[in-house]
């Protein structure tokens, strides 16, 4: 790859900026936890997609009979 | 289908539902207006920089460099601790909200997306290059990176308060009984709704504020321990400036959302001054039983004898003084119900294979119900009264604190250029007795409650509904048990009471170390 190339000097912003950053290094970290707790953890222990779960393909008609029973 | 069908909804599913999203929103709404504020001033400081050195001034020019460093290591840490908190909301949208996901359909998913695909391209982009591209950039790239940064920011906002003004007022859809859910007939209606344009504006600009406020109170604390003077005198007449037009433009922008919310939500402006009869040439209250006359008759119609109707008018109907007829609460159950029997009609008729006309007939019915489809949950009347002391209180702190902000950044602004000379002459704001500046550094947590404020007016306000006028939260929420939602509620608190102590940490140990530090 050349030196002068776009794509080099792409790829040396990012590796020259990582390689020196100092409090960056912290806040990445916090971050990559925060982003596993969030989509890790969160996501697949605590919010599962409700009408995957309940409505067996048919979510207009579960919506659609959830809606029309509540308002009765 | 076999489902159990929960016909009285768990109370404690819909409130511990509304209060985790109310905790989530409130943490979120704690970064995005300092990441939008500092967005702006990072971005000024940066243009002196660059104009300083076009100049040749090279002294000035490596100490605006550090100060745009300064305030931009300020902002990444922000950035950093904000990044991904407003998924979660989607998260709960999926979970706990899985009816109303459902029914808004694509139109709250395509302002979402774009929100997405902007902040992801534009932010990570020019973030990188704005940290990681002093040395590697041109000046003027570098610049432009910084200020498409907070650009990229805002227009995120703007995605964001699109969907969330199509809640308040939803215009731009047409609602298929088929799907169950609002279809985009006009990408335009939704995304230049006139509610959409007024909450931005209001919202962006009250962001700004927090930025001013921030930078203004920062510096108190440098100028406080007489370190960093130079720098704290500079910044602090840009953070003020900034915060003295944001306040001012918010005050503007404030009474614009006021006319629209009297327009399309009447109830929650009646809330907001608890406002029980209404009429033309209302006065708006300062606190209970002390009111400026006109004011609010003013502020909802820009007619000082404009007619604002009151919460018994809002449920009783009520002409207008065009000779046009609200309907009474009971009409609008009345018709909500036909729409919601038509709607369970029409899907049997489907489902039987009945003929065409029959079916169409239920459509006819529900399209001309449809607007008030929300009603036909409603038991009571009562029940579509906004909590009135929550809303005349959130709305007093908000425009009480916004008026001191005006004031203070006038005052922080007259010291910091010497103005009026007489007043100034024989002081120096940079060697005030230190309350001043604890009295700036007090205001940084009001500006917070101030933005937080309104949210509460915005919010509360159109309680019942997820929708307005469609959908109250009882026929919005999923089946879910409470303890479930209890569980992740107390979960966030715990998650973001931490982030948020990681964060003020990670802030005040870089104020702490100051500019110098930020040579990196």
């Amino acid at each position: 790859m050349k030196k002068n190339s776009f794509a080099y000097r792409v790829f040396d912003l990012y590796y020259d900026g990582f390689k020196n950053m100092r409090l960056g290094r912290t806040l990445w970290a916090i971050i990559l936890i925060k982003l596993f707790i969030i989509f890790v953890v969160l996501k697949i222990f605590f919010f599962p997609n409700f009408l995957k779960e309940h409505a067996e393909g048919d979510e207009a008609g579960y919506v659609a009979t959830e809606l029309t029973e509540r308002g009765k | 289908m076999l489902h159990n069908l929960l016909l009285n909804i768990d109370a404690g599913t819909i409130d511990w539902s509304r209060a985790q999203f109310a905790l989530t929103a409130i943490y979120h709404w704690l970064f995005v207006p300092l990441t939008l504020g500092l967005a702006v001033i990072m971005g000024i400081i940066e243009t002196i920089y660059y104009r300083t050195q076009k100049r040749g001034d090279e002294t000035a020019a490596l100490f605006w460099k550090d100060t745009a460093k300064f305030w931009q290591k300020l902002f990444g840490i922000n950035f950093a601790m904000g990044v991904a908190t407003g998924i979660i909301l989607e998260f709960e949208f999926g979970t706990n909200w899985s009816n109303y996901s459902w029914f808004v359909g694509d139109i709250f998913g395509a302002p979402l997306a774009v929100e997405g695909i902007v902040a992801f391209f534009m932010e990570s982009t020019f973030v990188a290059v704005m940290f990681f591209g002093w040395n590697k950039v041109s000046r003027g790239f570098h610049l432009a990176s910084t200020w498409l940064t907070g650009l990229g920011a805002t227009i995120s906002a703007w995605w964001i308060l699109v969907a969330n003004a199509w809640m308040q007022y939803p215009v731009g859809c047409e609602f298929n009984p088929d799907t169950m859910r609002n279809e985009m007939v006009s990408f335009a209606e939704v995304a230049l709704s006139p509610f959409a344009v007024s909450k931005f504006c209001h919202t962006v600009t009250s962001a700004w504020i927090i930025g001013g406020i921030f930078c203004v109170g920062v510096c108190c604390w440098y100028l406080m321990k007489k370190r960093e003077t130079k720098m704290a005198l500079e910044s602090m007449k840009i953070g003020a400036a900034v915060g003295l037009v944001a306040a001012v433009l918010a005050a503007a922008t404030g009474h614009k959302s006021a006319q629209d919310v009297s327009r399309v939500q009447p109830m929650k402006l009646a809330a907001m001054e608890a406002l029980y009869d209404g009429g033309t040439g209302q006065g708006l209250k300062l606190i209970e039983g002390i009111e400026v006359p006109y004011a609010l008759s003013f502020m909802a119609t820009n007619d000082f004898n404009g007619y604002v109707p009151g919460i018994n008018d809002l449920l009783n109907g009520y002409t207008r003084p065009d000779g046009t007829r609200e309907p009474s609460v009971d009409e609008k159950i009345e018709k909500g119900k036909q729409a919601i029997e038509a709607l369970a009609a029409y899907r049997k008729a489907k489902a039987e294979g009945a003929d065409e006309a029959a079916v169409d007939a239920q459509l006819s019915i529900i399209k001309a119900n449809m607007k008030y489809f929300g009603y036909g949950y409603i038991k009571d009347k009562a029940q579509v009264v906004p909590p009135i002391a929550v809303n005349f209180w959130a709305f007093r702190i908000m425009v009480g604190l916004g008026c001191l902000f005006i004031l203070f950044f006038a005052v922080v602004l007259a010291g910091a250029y010497g103005f009026p000379k007489q007043l100034w002459q024989k002081r120096d704001i940079t060697a005030l007795p230190a309350w001043h500046y604890w009295v700036a550094i007090a205001l940084i947590p009001l500006g917070y409650i101030a933005s937080e404020s309104g949210w509460l007016v915005a919010e509360f306000g159109r309680q019942p509904w997820t929708i307005q006028d469609m959908l109250p939260t009882w026929a919005a929420v999923s089946d879910l048990q409470s303890g479930s939602v209890i569980t992740t509620f107390f979960l966030f608190l715990v998650l973001f009471s931490t982030m948020l102590a990681v964060e003020i940490s990670i802030l005040l140990k870089q104020i702490k170390k100051g500019p110098d530090a930020s040579h990196e």
